[in-house]
């Protein structure tokens, strides 16, 4: 295992000046996620328009380089997209960490894709794969409108 | 003091983790086993397995014995007055529970105070916890200041005629704080209060004597005294253990059942209910032959040198910080690295296989009074060395290192 496979400058970057931090303005929905093993904390804010599309998205919290670099990657690669497209990237995202090495979306550029790549040297340690995964399942919480704070620890 | 001998009783540290060699320091989460107690537990289920207490062949008799050998050597080890105020439970946490349970169900009623600390494992919280939710008690924390000390005078404060019960840590498993258990029990003494001392971390790293200290309860984990996992101990006093009620009911822990009338064994199998992970408590007993071999009192100065050794080392790494600056403080260092999560830290030292700790400790009430969410934890056992903290300052610069390389 080489440690820059987990912590690619562009991680390490992000994890420093994380993109999209603070409450956005006039969000319509919100949620919080907690991972209760190491006491990490994110909440999202999401601003939704009337055609269901991402018109803001932003994020609080406090967590290690790899929570809070994949939870502003994920800022920007979901912003501007409908709701729709958001759950596939969702989707493809936790897929590519968690069973396939690849992002197979249709929904991104390739340097978008290089982007949500950067994040898959997690796959070799498994005790991180939480860290990572931690605000994308709080942003479907968000989508969904769920009031119960996602948990690292219920969740696959 | 010869640390080579040591360290060749323990067969882990042959290994390599990630082609390296092993760097341990995560004792205070659970030390390592030396050969004698991995060939006991080997040797007891190859030759001399049986289940304890009531068969009449010769394998019971002998388990029983062997059983019964490590209770007594327990007895002696922390200076109880008698076997009988040695239970076996699961773990700490076990015997914990087991005190909160049994006292809560006599003496706790809606609006006693359980005195605790900002100190506190989970373990020795979360029990008491349940009794705030059954029985309307009321848990207090004695406060620290900033160097991670109780703060004795408010401790005093915090004592008043409804504290039915003291429960408290005799080292704290983040700052490494000793606590000054026979000061807390005498102030106790004077009201009358019974003391739970939470001996988990120091088990292993100060002499124990109960007597001496005169707490009522004394919570230990075998796993940490480099023993076997799934033992526990809880020292009671006497007096307690044959008025509370029993606890855990079932099979070895009765006297005698009828229909309508249950009566219970005498002590120590009153609270010994079920089979006992009996090749464990065996073993056990070539934990404590190992802590005798190399005698408390040089642990105790092998282990402070070298926390000397570490902190000096650590204050000069200028990104360091120690969490807590306790007047007495054991081998158990917590710190934070500027701009490094405890979770990067940990795993960029596992490559160098540097084996810590990172998070909250199971003490989330002391990382939040120390506005804190999670630190890292160097802790040590007594086969660590100065050449292991020298590598864990290389593979803290190291971090820094990874950190800085974009």
């Amino acid at each position: 295992m080489d440690l820059k496979e987990l912590y690619k400058d562009i991680i390490l970057e992000h994890g420093k000046s994380p993109r999209n931090f603070g409450k956005c303005e006039k969000y319509t929905h919100e949620a919080k996620g907690y991972n209760p093993l190491c006491g990490d904390q994110v909440q999202i804010y999401l601003k939704l328009n009337n055609e269901k599309k991402v018109e803001n998205l932003s994020f609080e919290g406090s967590g290690c380089a790899i929570s809070i670099a994949s939870t502003s990657i994920m800022t920007e690669l979901v912003k501007g997209k409908t709701v729709e497209v958001a759950k596939k990237i969702i989707i493809h995202f936790l897929d590519m960490i968690k069973n396939t090495s690849e992002i197979k979306s249709k929904d991104l550029d390739e340097d978008q894709k290089t982007k949500i790549m950067s994040l898959s040297g997690v796959k070799q340690y498994p005790m991180r794969v939480k860290c990572a995964t931690l605000a994308w399942h709080t942003l479907t919480s968000a989508i969904e409108g769920k009031k119960e704070e996602v948990n690292t620890e219920k969740i696959d | 003091m010869d640390i080579n001998s040591i360290r060749s009783q323990f067969p882990i540290f042959s290994k390599k983790i990630n082609g390296k060699p092993l760097i341990y320091l995560d004792s205070s989460n659970s030390s390592q086993k030396p050969l004698s107690v991995i060939n006991s537990l080997d040797n007891f289920y190859k030759h001399e397995f049986s289940n304890i207490g009531r068969s009449i062949h010769r394998l019971a008799v002998n388990a029983t014995n062997k059983f019964e050998e490590t209770r007594m050597s327990i007895k002696n080890f922390i200076n109880a007055s008698s076997k009988e105020e040695i239970i076996f439970t699961k773990n700490a946490t076990e015997s914990i529970n087991l005190v909160a349970n049994t006292f809560g169900q006599k003496n706790i009623n809606k609006g006693d105070e359980i005195l605790i600390t900002d100190l506190e494992h989970h373990s020795n919280y979360v029990p008491w916890h349940y009794l705030r939710e059954a029985k309307g008690a009321v848990i207090k924390f004695a406060p620290i200041n900033d160097d991670g000390d109780l703060i004795i005078e408010k401790f005093k404060e915090l004592i008043s005629s409804k504290t039915k019960i003291i429960a408290i840590t005799h080292l704290s498993n983040v700052t490494g704080t000793i606590v000054p258990i026979k000061e807390i029990v005498e102030i106790a003494k004077k009201k009358n209060i019974p003391v739970l001392v939470d001996g988990c971390q120091s088990a292993p790293h100060i002499k124990i004597d109960v007597k001496d200290l005169d707490c009522d309860f004394y919570a230990i984990s075998c796993h940490k005294v480099y023993g076997p996992t799934g033992v526990g101990i809880l020292y009671a006093k006497k007096k307690w253990l044959e008025i509370l009620p029993p606890y855990i009911g079932g099979g070895g822990m009765i006297n005698e059942v009828k229909k309508n009338k249950i009566t219970y064994a005498p002590l120590p199998e009153k609270y010994e209910a079920g089979t006992m992970p009996t090749a464990e408590v065996v073993a056990f007993n070539e934990s404590i032959k190992f802590m005798k071999s190399i005698g408390i009192e040089n642990i105790v100065r092998h282990e402070k040198e070298l926390t000397s050794y570490a902190l000096e080392k650590l204050k000069k790494i200028n990104s360091v910080s120690i969490v807590g600056n306790p007047k007495n403080k054991a081998g158990v260092i917590a710190f934070t690295i500027k701009g490094i999560h405890p979770h990067d830290i940990s795993t960029i030292l596992d490559e160098d296989g540097v084996a810590i700790r990172a998070g909250h400790h199971c003490c989330q009430i002391l990382h939040e009074r120390l506005n804190l969410i999670a630190t890292a934890r160097a802790s040590i056992g007594v086969y660590n060395t100065k050449e292991d903290i020298d590598k864990l300052c290389d593979a803290i610069e190291n971090c820094r290192k990874v950190f800085s390389s974009k």
